[in-house]
């Protein structure tokens, strides 16, 4: 009795502390994006709030809290006030499952890959559900284009990680990541390289970002799908694309690079490596926000139908034969 | 000069009223029988490039010797043989119409809606002749001379006036 | 949930799935450059229809010209096409010019040509940034940006505004160049080249962009010239027709330089045209910079000219009781240009700008009539967008170079 009152102390405990350093995270992903992309461009980025602007996202977040939460006219009022929840609560619940470091993951659940893909697959519910119920044409144009973007690359991620599920032998996302140290590669990655690079294409465009952001592009659909959201609510979108972010990084880490391992241990921070490498892939996405262009719609279905599926598919039965002859 | 003007003169008696040579070669012409003479122009003598149509409102000129009140100016650009060419057509008060060039150019499409809405000259021909700068229900032409430069108060657009009294701050 | 299925069941009864499906890209847009008002008829995300509503800018610059006098008008003209104000100038001065047979001095004309090339630099950097910016990339836009600021420090050594400059008088120019500007603008020419690989480096073979701009919008050069484009639009179609060459005025019969054509009439081609051009721009500042030394000491108006600061008749003036009002604008001359006509034309960064202008013997022009190549380009709009998508009619309202005060005047 005691022992299980001391386990559910312990476990509410550590999810409050997980739910605040990722949304800490969450918050920060947004300043460093900020700077990032102004040093890109040659300027400087946020600088006035704080030391060096590092007060700039709770400064942010004091704003979005007391604006004003306008509902225009005519919109489906419980589809209105739920979707930016699904989307939140669809981005962030993945955050649970990813195996920090060794002996710490929140929820060991067998199919942890499963679990998280079928997440990602809910969310795409928020986007329709926003678009529809917004009353507005370009909300809708917008909704419809993503949901369509995010079905189509699913299929993309889904088939990539199937290949690293072949070579592991488990969905449980703390075996997959055993299973990496135990290879001779000590990262799947460079066995699987063509089914990292599906994944990372694919990644981005899940998240909605550069090249891929058309559903929200502020050129064409000003702010697409999420044009009437106003206020907090519209913080909550913006919160959900960035857990989406860190959500796909963090199982980019887990399933290809290997996890919380590396060279040498770090005393006192058994996550070292493993927010190492999650920094490195965000600067990554960060980067090509920067950089590319952005795609046109029917050329983007057109890449992640054509191009990714194939390649995904041709690995799995590459990874196949090769795990049948080895 | 690489137009033979005699040529044209001989051609289309009727059109050409007077040739008048400054800056460049100047035809005023008078309206009838004028698509066929400007097809003419540009089928056979290469005046492919329409730069402008414009109206011209005449009332009160100090060295006018006509009696029509507007004109319709073209300006017609020849590329090989680097040459500039202006026809005047001249267009009376009350019968203010004429005759459209949008099967020629389809750039007339704009140009002649601007001379509809500024001047009142209807184009005959036109598919969809409406106004283009003012809005849609504004009422006169407002490059006529008789037009004023700024409006008294009652003669207001409707939905100017409707915004006014909409946001008179409350005492 | 009562919205949805009422709409639902309208479909179904209905049984006519095929509903056009209308949007407008209103006035208040990001991606419109201005206050542009577009009406589409779409199908599913092909335009059918593409309807371009203006004059939501329109201020009437034509009428108030007719009551104002020549030199006064130049100040209108600044607010035509904001972006490269200096070649605007140039047009109306050039009308007044020949009707009154001004013969302008060598120093005046080489100093208009420079500061029409500047104008050209500004107004293609602006465009790159805002196409690329509308098509995504946009890092771009942040290093143009960089660079116009530059020319517009420097434009307001020469004339005191940054944007709308007003620097060419009827007759000539307002000021002379001092020598510090003139080191400022070699400085800029050595650098410029570099610049401009930056830019190329940045989206020139990548991929995405080579799809978003290739094969988008395609015009051949008969339906050019029929469509009235001008400019680069109509060079990207592979005709040569530049005024600086067809013809000339101010100095550029003495100046020698290239005219980029494109080949296939599409988007990308109109950007390579536009990127040559800015190099040729360079060279042609650079070249009359050497020729300035020549023409040292020389008048920068024309004898006769229209002055603003002097006008003829200044005796009969009754003198303003305030200070800042001076006698400029209420001593007007009585005969400034004879009765007659004029026209007048100039390459401007973005078409072929010119001017009809009707005098009546006094000194207000009788009818100013400004023909602008985004009036007709927003024409050519309608032509060009049947049959793309939305996310083309962003790239193509980019490659046409529209500025919405242009248009409306």
């Amino acid at each position: 009795m005691e022992g299980t009152l001391i386990e559910i102390i312990k476990l509410v405990v550590a999810g409050l502390i997980l739910m605040i350093v990722s949304v800490l995270h969450v918050a920060y992903l947004t300043y460093a994006e900020r700077k990032i992309v102004a040093r890109m461009q040659q300027r400087l980025g946020p600088n006035r709030v704080g030391p060096r602007g590092l007060l700039q996202p709770i400064a942010d977040m004091l704003k979005l809290l007391s604006k004003e939460l306008i509902t225009p006219d005519g919109v489906d009022r419980p589809i209105f006030y739920i979707a930016p929840f699904i989307s939140l609560v669809c981005g962030a619940t993945g955050v649970a499952l990813i195996p920090i470091w060794k002996t710490f993951v929140f929820s060991n659940i067998n199919v942890g890959l499963l679990f998280i893909l079928a997440l990602s697959s809910l969310s795409a519910y928020g986007i329709i559900l926003s678009g529809w119920s917004s009353n507005s044409r370009y909300a809708f144009l917008g909704g419809i284009r993503s949901a369509a973007q995010v079905i189509s690359y699913e299929i993309a991620m889904g088939l990539a990680l199937l290949s690293v599920v072949l070579m592991a032998g488990s969905l449980n996302l703390r075996d997959i990541v055993m299973a990496q140290i135990h290879s001779p590669f000590k990262i799947y990655a460079i066995p699987q390289i063509i089914a990292f690079f599906v994944f990372m294409v694919s990644a981005v465009a899940e998240c909605n970002r550069t090249p891929f952001d058309l559903p929200e592009a502020e050129n064409e659909l000003v702010a697409g799908y999420f044009v009437e959201y106003s206020g907090m609510r519209f913080a909550l979108f913006y919160l959900a694309e960035y857990f989406g972010m860190i959500v796909m990084s963090a199982l980019a880490v887990t399933c290809f690079l290997g996890g919380w391992a590396g060279p040498f241990d770090v005393p006192f921070i058994p996550c070292f490596w493993f927010l190492l490498k999650i920094y490195a892939l965000l600067f990554f996405y960060i980067w090509i926000r920067a950089t590319l262009p952005r795609y046109r719609y029917d050329q983007l279905m057109g890449l992640g139908w054509k191009v990714l599926i194939p390649l995904a598919l041709a690995n799995l039965f590459l990874t196949a034969f090769i795990k049948l002859i080895v | 000069m690489n137009l033979a003007v005699e040529e044209l003169q001989k051609k289309f008696p009727d059109v050409i009223r007077e040739v008048k040579k400054g800056d460049c070669l100047t035809l005023i012409c008078g309206r009838e029988g004028f698509l066929e003479f400007i097809e003419y122009l540009k089928d056979q003598k290469g005046f492919v490039y329409l730069i402008d149509l414009c109206g011209v409102d005449y009332l009160n000129y100090p060295a006018k010797n006509w009696e029509e009140r507007f004109e319709v100016v073209y300006h017609l650009y020849n590329f090989e043989a680097k040459e500039l060419l202006r026809i005047r057509v001249r267009v009376p008060e009350d019968d203010c119409w004429h005759y459209s060039v949008v099967k020629l150019w389809k750039t007339a499409d704009f140009f002649e809606r601007e001379c509809y809405d500024m001047f009142g000259i209807e184009f005959k021909g036109h598919p969809d002749l409406r106004r283009v700068l003012m809005p849609d229900d504004w009422k006169g032409y407002p490059l006529r001379k008789d037009y004023p430069l700024a409006l008294s108060e009652e003669e207001e657009w409707e939905v100017y006036k409707e915004l006014v009294k909409k946001n008179k701050p409350k005492r | 949930m009562g919205l949805a299925v009422e709409v639902n069941k309208k479909q179904v009864e209905d049984s006519q799935w095929s509903e056009p499906f209308y949007i407008n890209m209103g006035p208040q847009h990001p991606s419109t450059h201005g206050v542009l008002r577009l009406f589409l008829e779409l199908d599913g995300e092909t335009i059918v229809n593409c309807d371009p509503r203006v004059g939501y800018l329109h201020r009437g610059v034509e009428k108030l010209a007719e009551n104002l006098n020549y030199n006064q008008t130049i100040v209108l003209s600044d607010r035509l096409d904001y972006i490269s104000s200096a070649a605007n100038n140039v047009v109306f001065a050039l009308a007044v010019e020949k009707l009154m047979g001004l013969q302008v001095p060598r120093r005046a004309r080489l100093l208009r040509t420079i500061v029409s090339e500047m104008a050209r630099i500004c107004n293609h950097l602006l465009w790159l940034a805002t196409h690329a910016l509308d098509i995504g990339a946009m890092t771009v836009f942040l290093y143009c940006f960089r660079d116009r600021e530059w020319l517009l420090n420097i434009f307001e050594k020469i004339c005191g505004a940054r944007l709308t400059h007003s620097y060419v008088r009827v007759g000539g120019v307002r000021l002379d160049f001092t020598n510090e500007i003139i080191d400022d603008l070699y400085k800029f020419t050595e650098v410029f080249p570099e610049r401009i690989l930056d830019y190329e480096t940045l989206i020139d073979v990548n991929r995405i962009w080579l799809k978003r701009t290739k094969g988008i919008a395609v015009v051949s050069i008969e339906e050019a010239v029929n469509l009235g484009l001008t400019g680069p639009c109509l060079r990207g179609s592979g005709l040569a027709y530049d005024v600086r060459k067809y013809r000339p005025y101010d100095a550029y019969n003495e100046v020698e330089f290239v005219v980029p054509i494109g080949k296939n009439g599409d988007t990308y081609d109109r950007y390579r045209v536009r990127m040559e051009e800015l190099r040729q721009s360079n060279y042609i500042i650079k070249q009359c910079l050497d020729k300035l030394p020549e023409t040292e000491g020389e008048p920068v108006l024309a004898e006769g000219a229209p002055d603003l600061l002097l006008p003829d008749g200044l005796k009969d003036v009754v003198p303003k009781p305030h200070p800042k009002l001076g006698a400029i604008f209420k001593a007007q001359p009585k005969q400034w240009a004879p009765i007659g006509e004029a026209f007048a034309s100039i390459e401007s960064p973005k078409g072929e700008l010119s001017v009809y202008l009707v005098s009546d013997g006094s000194n207000k022009p009788w009818r100013w009539r400004i023909r602008t190549p985004s009036f007709i380009h927003v024409a050519a709009i309608k032509h060009m967008a049947k049959g793309h998508m939305i996310a083309d009619l962003v790239a193509i309202i980019g490659t046409l170079d529209i500025v919405l005060g242009d248009s409306d005047r």
